[in-house]
């Protein structure tokens, strides 16, 4: 299925209120590159149950999750594949700056555990629901979140107090 | 060998002593003939082990220190002679020092009773292979202390496996020596290689060839390398699972002396295996050499070598598993077929 | 072997034990934290994060070109194929045209780094099980394969010889006649490997029926690469989603099939792989007779600045499906950069599957998932 069409099917079962918009980066002149679908943050488990368990949309593997630091929010990527299928949809959610949450995506595909435990780690993404949202690559007692655009690196001092 | 055997012997008469004396004397004299021979078996059989390694891995081994390195082993012994003297802070102090003097002392004390060259041992013990079986077990007591001594979780895993492999594996170790004993009729190493003298060839006679024996020769064999930990059976040291199993913790001499004990009882059970079942110095066309003994000997160490670098590792329940459910009935089996064997050939 | 638990009527405390970063069999500086009862793991909590290298963070700040040596570092087994996806990221991303000679040049290169990168991951497996030669005699083929790259690169781990739009220096007459070379006697070399190790009854006793992971759980995990076709999904981005020139090349996907146990076991992944370079000696010989004439790279800007786009880019690389997810704002540098690393997705059902395992199986199973932490950790 093109990835038009699986946004055409998600607006159909879930309307425009859920599935916001379908973009497809790049531009006229320089040609465009690879589309998304943007959802409603709050639907997303919702919508990730329906992508899986439809017969004609049969998302069954999470390929990869990323998390993105923005000027204006935070997003989500969500990179999907269907072996049924062989088709590869890209969602995206947003969620705002001062308290970025996001519902998680973990009882749809477990392979989100860790690709989830990776985005709060490093942009500092909370996934509610997510059963065990611990610090992955970093030490427990890191603080701040390095792939956020804002984030400044530790001097040694500071890292010393920390133990680390 | 046999002049060896000759000086000893005429030692306290040349000396003109008699009396404890004379028995003290040449009792350390013995011990220390032994001592040397067994450093030396080791350190040989660790240069042989490198060099037939190297040879199947398409190496060259060690090259650099004396000819085609020979002397490397001894560089390497100099080396850990040399090393600083290691306990860990939270050991158990004595067991972790005792340990691998037990260890050592174990495979040792084995060399006692076991005939070096032809005719000649440094005890002629008339229960030469009782005792054998006996003090191997103090090595399975050292390992565990080791184990346990270095307060150290992955050498504590390696002593439970010793305790398990080496307590399991003693049953079967005994159990297919006893064909060949019952068709000898003795228990003494010398009477038992003596035994198998004569018929066509100076080999028919050896105790390999009765069909039960042959047997349990393969499964003796079997036996003793788990017993040694070589691999396939090297689970207490397993360096892929345990790191390095019970000896984890220990450096320098310490380690040297679990080294030189695993060589020491590798060629312990070669030549108790040569000696019961393959004749010992008798060989063909009549000949009866000591040299025929070490021969055996060494092709039975060489076999053990080329095993190690060949297989990979078992499974603790698939080791136990051979224990229990093949090697043991074997043996019994065994042990009944060559009582038939004696009731209807012999009598 | 799966041992069910049973109720114990001396309660003690499971003992916890860390396995790793410093462990032989952790392949890397993994840390798994065993809950064992006895020899039974009753759970196993894979922690990683020791080999850290922020190379999110660093994509962020070099331009596009300059990031290919930081590729070589994250799968240092497979450098090649690591540069490769990365190269062909950034084509997508800038719309490059590479040549054909190029792309011949790059599966040259890219299935000889695969043959390189199985070969220590079956050695290594192997060296897990106890078995040591089979380690030397396989690193020795691996040396001959580095040889070959060497020649090509100037590099034997970390090659950096893909470049945006092609490769760094053309192919060398030399080269072609060392991978000739290395073909003709590579076949033999490997059946005897098989002789040694694959069918080895004891090997196959550790590593058959051990570590199951049926299809649909691989996917619902995310794993991809051998460790999905083992488990019997029969998947390959070079035939199913083509790329390069695959689709000229006449090469079979093997599957798991369970020859010697149940489909998607040890075994199966440790079969896969020997296979595969079977197939990888067949795309290889094709390459060599089909190379064509022509440029080796393409005419890129010194200085790429890819239109303001996202793309997601994935190839087929020896563990998997190494993926790049790549946003850019106009400028010299990505805004964003994310590695999606096979071993990383691949690692993490070790915990699911390994309840009640014994220890040697759960290294057993570890080596078996050929992990490389430089791209598990990133």
């Amino acid at each position: 299925m093109e990835h038009i069409e699986i946004f055409n099917r998600l607006r159909q079962q879930f309307g425009e209120e859920v599935v916001l918009e379908h973009v497809v980066t790049g531009d006229e002149a320089k040609g465009f590159r690879d589309p998304y679908i943007l959802l409603k943050t709050e639907s997303l488990a919702e919508v990730a149950r329906f992508l899986k368990d439809d017969e004609a949309l049969a998302f069954d593997m999470l390929h990869c999750i990323s998390g993105v630091d923005w000027p204006e929010y935070f997003e989500s990527v969500y990179h999907l594949f269907s072996f049924k299928h062989r088709h590869m949809a890209t969602l995206k959610v947003r969620t705002s700056k001062d308290d970025p949450k996001v519902p998680s995506v973990t009882s749809v595909w477990p392979a989100a555990d860790w690709h989830e435990r990776e985005s709060y780690d490093l942009v500092g993404i909370r996934y509610e629901g997510h059963p065990d949202l611990t610090r992955i690559l970093l030490p427990e007692e890191w603080e701040g979140h390095p792939l956020r655009k804002d984030y400044e690196t530790p001097t040694h001092e500071h890292l010393r107090e920390l133990g680390l | 060998m046999d002049f060896l055997m000759n000086a000893m012997q005429s030692l306290p008469a040349s000396m003109q002593l008699s009396g404890p004396l004379a028995w003290t004397i040449t009792a350390l004299v013995a011990a220390g003939v032994t001592m040397g021979v067994v450093s030396l078996v080791a350190l040989l059989a660790v240069y042989a082990e490198r060099k037939v390694s190297a040879d199947m891995q398409a190496r060259v081994g060690p090259m650099h220190v004396g000819w085609h390195g020979i002397l490397q082993t001894t560089a390497d012994a100099i080396k850990l002679m040399l090393k600083e003297d290691l306990v860990p802070a939270m050991a158990d102090k004595w067991l972790f020092i005792t340990a691998p003097l037990l260890v050592f002392g174990g495979a040792f004390i084995g060399w006692a009773v076991l005939p070096l060259c032809k005719g000649w041992a440094p005890v002629d013990l008339n229960i030469g292979v009782v005792y054998l079986l006996a003090t191997s077990s103090l090595v399975a007591l050292g390992i565990i202390m080791a184990g346990w001594g270095s307060h150290n979780k992955w050498s504590l895993y390696g002593a439970m496996r010793t305790a398990a492999q080496f307590l399991s594996y003693e049953i079967p170790t005994a159990l297919h020596l006893l064909p060949a004993i019952l068709l000898a009729g003795s228990l003494n190493l010398t009477a038992l290689a003596n035994s198998q003298a004569g018929g066509m060839g100076n080999m028919a006679n050896w105790a390999i060839w009765n069909p039960f024996c042959f047997l349990s020769f393969f499964c003796y064999f079997i036996s003793g390398l788990a017993e040694t930990n070589r691999v396939p059976f090297d689970l207490p040291e397993s360096e892929s699972e345990l790191v390095a199993g019970f000896h984890v913790e220990y450096s320098g001499m310490r380690f040297a002396f679990f080294f030189l004990a695993e060589y020491a009882e590798l060629f312990l059970v070669s030549a108790i295996a040569s000696l019961v079942f393959l004749g010992g110095w008798n060989g063909p066309f009549g000949l009866e050499s000591s040299f025929l003994y070490l021969a055996k000997v060494l092709v039975m160490m060489f076999v053990a070598i080329w095993l190690r670098w060949t297989l990979p590792r078992f499974r603790i329940d698939q080791l136990m598993g051979l224990c229990w459910k093949f090697l043991i009935p074997l043996g019994l089996i065994n042990i009944l077929g060559v009582g038939f064997w004696i009731y209807y050939f012999r009598t | 072997m799966v041992i069910p638990a049973q109720p114990k009527p001396l309660q003690g405390e499971p003992m916890v034990i860390y396995m790793g970063p410093q462990h032989p069999s952790t392949h890397g500086v993994l840390q798994v934290e065993l809950h064992t009862d006895g020899e039974i793991v009753n759970r196993a909590i894979p922690r990683i994060g020791f080999l850290h290298r922020c190379k999110e963070k660093i994509g962020e700040s070099v331009p596009y070109d300059a990031y290919v040596p930081y590729t070589d570092r994250m799968d240092y087994l497979a450098a090649m194929n690591t540069n490769w996806a990365w190269a062909s990221a950034v084509e997508k991303l800038a719309a490059i045209e590479v040549p054909e000679r190029a792309e011949y040049i790059r599966v040259y290169v890219a299935e000889f780094n695969r043959i390189a990168s199985h070969l220590v991951a079956l050695a290594t497996y192997g060296l897990d099980l106890g078995a040591w030669t089979p380690l030397l005699h396989a690193f020795r083929e691996r040396e001959s394969v580095l040889d070959i790259l060497e020649e090509l690169s100037g590099g034997r781990l970390c090659f950096g010889y893909m470049r945006i739009g092609g490769v760094a220096n053309d192919i060398t007459p030399r080269s072609i006649e060392m991978g000739k070379a290395f073909l003709k006697q590579f076949r033999a070399k490997l059946d005897s490997l098989n002789e040694l190790l694959s069918f080895n009854h004891i090997f196959i006793r550790r590593a058959a029926n051990i570590g199951v992971i049926p299809g649909e759980q691989a996917i619902a995990y995310g794993m991809t690469g051998p460790m999905l076709r083992a488990s019997g999904v029969d998947w390959d981005m070079r035939r199913d989603e083509p790329y390069s020139i695959y689709p000229k090349l006449n090469f079979d996907v093997p599957v798991g099939q369970g020859l010697k146990g149940k489909t998607g076991d040890n075994w199966d992944r440790y079969w896969v792989r020997v296979q595969e370079m079977y197939e990888s000696m067949k795309i290889l010989e094709q390459v060599i007779d089909g190379l064509p004439e022509g440029e080796f790279r393409a005419k890129v800007p010194a200085i790429l600045r890819p239109p303001a786009a996202e793309v997601y880019c994935r190839q087929e690389c020896p563990r998997g499906e190494v993926a790049f997810y790549l946003i850019s704002d106009g400028g010299k540098t990505p805004y964003r950069m994310k590695v999606r690393g096979p071993s990383f997705c691949n690692l993490s059902i070790l915990e699911t599957i390994s309840k009640d395992m014994l220890i040697a199986d759960l290294v057993s199973t570890l080596g078996s998932f050929d992990i490389v932490m430089g791209e598990v950790d990133r």
